[in-house]
């Protein structure tokens, strides 16, 4: 029979907790008052240094369970590509991520960019259920659940995706709008080549199809030899375990492809023979080879993050530069800075160590003289591709160079910022 | 000693059929291999079953194909895409105006057909098809643009052999290999 008391016991425990919690939280509240009145002021007041005189405010479990960002902070993602997320259905199309605020290389996995086939649900998984399904031309079909994928020898890497339909143009008014559907994070999970042997690939496989657990079971067809490469089956994202919107609990990383390939909610891999275009394969349906082959893999670019659309230099004098350069061919190897519209560029610096198929943050101190400028950036990466502008790119596909002139593929073309003389930016597209 | 023991290790390297296994996961059920939607372009991995534009156009009414995609796939009031290309079967496969993707006037094979009609569609409501109702839907898209007789019955040994408008005109994907550029020639 069940004693009550000690429940009684943990009731009383409680009352007591809850009272001192009170007490607390009434202090606090007459410490942020105080605090208020002296220190800081109208909030049009001036930086000074009795406004670092901040208000004291009482940890709430949200702060001590995971955190929350200060609310001076509001960056945020938008709906991209003219499409509302969520839309009347509850949908998720495309999410930008806010470029303009970041700094650094990796992205917050709150913010990160993302996207789904034609619009999707978010499936909502339970780990413990979830199994990934590999055959095909395999010598052992197997099943793995979370568990055994994570028993598997670990690989942890930064990458970079990047949407095919990341394509700036005159009408984007900011970084988010032009660039915002590429993110950066750290993944980590087990080599697709890994489980590829441990089933016993069979080497009449050419390419493999990759399919997710979302309603439409969107499936990719990819080339086996990347999957032997660098393909990721991952499972956590900058620490932690990876976001619903980002595939949990396991997608794949397929480093440089067109951000499609990645494939979230991964419920099954078949190894097969020939080429087939599948669902999510249809969009790279092209007439011409040219396009059919820079659909694929995602060229070397780089866009400026500050100064950026919409924002505004108060006054000349000195700012860094900066903003994020990667390319699908490798890591980056080289970015340069032109504040004259193109007539001359310098070297800028590359922040850390730049990773192959990953976001590599650029800065250049440049004295601003309070003229009108363009300001660009070009990279060039480890296999030697460099970062083109549009009309280089008609150029070399021998095609005329119109102002309706479509990049193919990914477009990775070399992105104009404009500053005035009031300091305020826009597209140079414009 | 020293060099022998270091044979087994050279054998392994030298072979992948020697590559290094963890006896992790189990193998699947026939079942659930069985459950496997992936199908190739040759019909390999089709559910048995048929179905004729007849009866797929009733089942394009009554599983609410049209609300989205209009009658006879012209003209919906979403942005779905037109199902019916504007011109005709004389018309090279990449002008007949096939909507949106252009699925299925431009589709390679007439499995992608069914492959997206099984996956994708109805749109909120997927997977509820049965195989009977997709190969007749397929029967039907198909024999709308005039790719089929009206009166062809599609079922899984015959869908991966009509021949669809687009030909062979249409690109392959090089092949990929690691830090290679992504077009020979092409330095951007």
């Amino acid at each position: 029979m069940m004693d009550p008391k000690p429940s009684s016991r943990r009731e009383l425990l409680k009352g007591a907790a809850l009272a001192v919690g009170t007490v607390a939280a009434g202090a606090s509240v007459s410490k942020i008052a105080f605090a208020q009145t002296p220190a800081s002021g109208p909030a049009t007041a001036p930086p000074s240094y009795a406004a670092n005189e901040a208000p004291m405010v009482a940890a709430s479990d949200d702060v001590i369970a995971y955190g929350v960002r200060s609310h001076y902070v509001t960056s945020k993602r938008i709906p991209a590509l003219g499409r509302p997320s969520p839309d009347d259905f509850g949908l998720e199309f495309h999410v930008a991520t806010p470029l303009q605020d970041s700094v650094g290389t990796i992205q917050a996995s709150s913010l990160h960019y993302a996207a789904t086939t034609k619009g999707s649900f978010i499936p909502d998984i339970d780990p413990a259920r979830h199994t990934l399904m590999i055959d095909g031309l395999v010598g052992r079909p197997r099943i793995f659940t979370m568990a055994d994928l994570k028993r598997f020898p670990s690989v942890t890497q930064f990458h970079f995706i990047e949407c095919a339909g990341n394509n700036h143009s005159a009408a984007d008014r900011t970084v988010q709008e032009s660039h915002g559907l590429t993110s950066n994070a750290e993944w980590t999970g087990v080599l697709l080549s890994t489980l590829l042997e441990e089933c016993g690939l069979q080497h009449e496989a050419t390419w493999f199809v990759a399919e997710g657990a979302e309603e439409v079971k969107g499936a990719s067809t990819m080339p086996i030899n990347k999957a032997m490469t660098d393909v990721i089956v991952a499972y956590g994202m900058n620490g932690e375990p990876l976001r619903p919107q980002q595939g949990f609990p396991v997608r794949l990383i397929v480093p440089g492809f067109e951000g499609i390939f990645n494939t979230k909610w991964l419920r099954h891999i078949k190894a097969v023979d020939q080429y087939q275009l599948n669902m999510n394969d249809f969009g790279h349906l092209q007439r011409s080879p040219v396009n059919a082959a820079l659909g694929y893999q995602i060229g070397p670019k780089s866009v400026i993050t500050y100064p950026s659309g919409g924002q505004k230099l108060p006054e000349p004098g000195w700012y860094e530069i900066t903003g994020l350069a990667w390319s699908g061919g490798g890591a980056v190897r080289k970015v340069e800075v032109s504040t004259d519209d193109g007539r001359s560029w310098k070297d800028a610096k590359l922040k850390g160590t730049p990773h192959p198929m990953a976001h590599t943050r650029f800065g250049y101190m440049w004295n601003w003289d309070g003229g009108e400028h363009v300001i660009l950036s070009r990279t060039t990466d480890a296999i030697g591709q460099v970062q083109p502008t549009r009309e280089e790119v008609a150029k070399a596909l021998g095609v005329p160079y119109t102002p309706k002139f479509r990049v193919p593929g990914t477009n990775n073309t070399i992105m104009p910022w404009r500053i005035a003389r009031d300091g305020s930016v826009t597209n140079g597209l414009a | 000693m020293g060099s022998l023991r270091i044979v087994p290790i050279l054998l392994l390297l030298a072979s992948p059929a020697l590559a290094q296994t963890y006896g992790l996961g189990r193998a699947p059920t026939a079942a659930e291999l069985a459950q496997g939607i992936t199908i190739s372009p040759t019909g390999v991995g089709l559910p048995p079953g048929h179905g004729t534009a007849a009866e797929g156009a009733v089942l394009y009414t009554q599983k609410l194909c049209v609300v989205c995609h209009g009658p006879a796939g012209v003209g919906g009031v979403t942005k779905a895409p037109n199902l019916q290309a504007k011109k005709g079967p004389g018309v090279d496969a990449w002008d007949r105006g096939g909507g949106g993707d252009g699925i299925p006037v431009k589709a390679p094979d007439a499995t992608i057909v069914f492959d997206f009609i099984r996956r994708g569609m109805p749109l909120g409501n997927e997977g509820i098809l049965t195989p009977d109702e997709v190969y007749s839907l397929t029967a039907y898209l198909l024999a709308i643009n005039k790719i089929i007789p009206e009166d062809e019955v599609l079922d899984q040994n015959n869908l991966a052999q009509i021949k669809m408008p687009i030909g062979n005109e249409w690109a392959r994907v090089p092949d990929w290999k690691p830090r290679a550029p992504r077009l020979a020639g092409y330095p951007y």
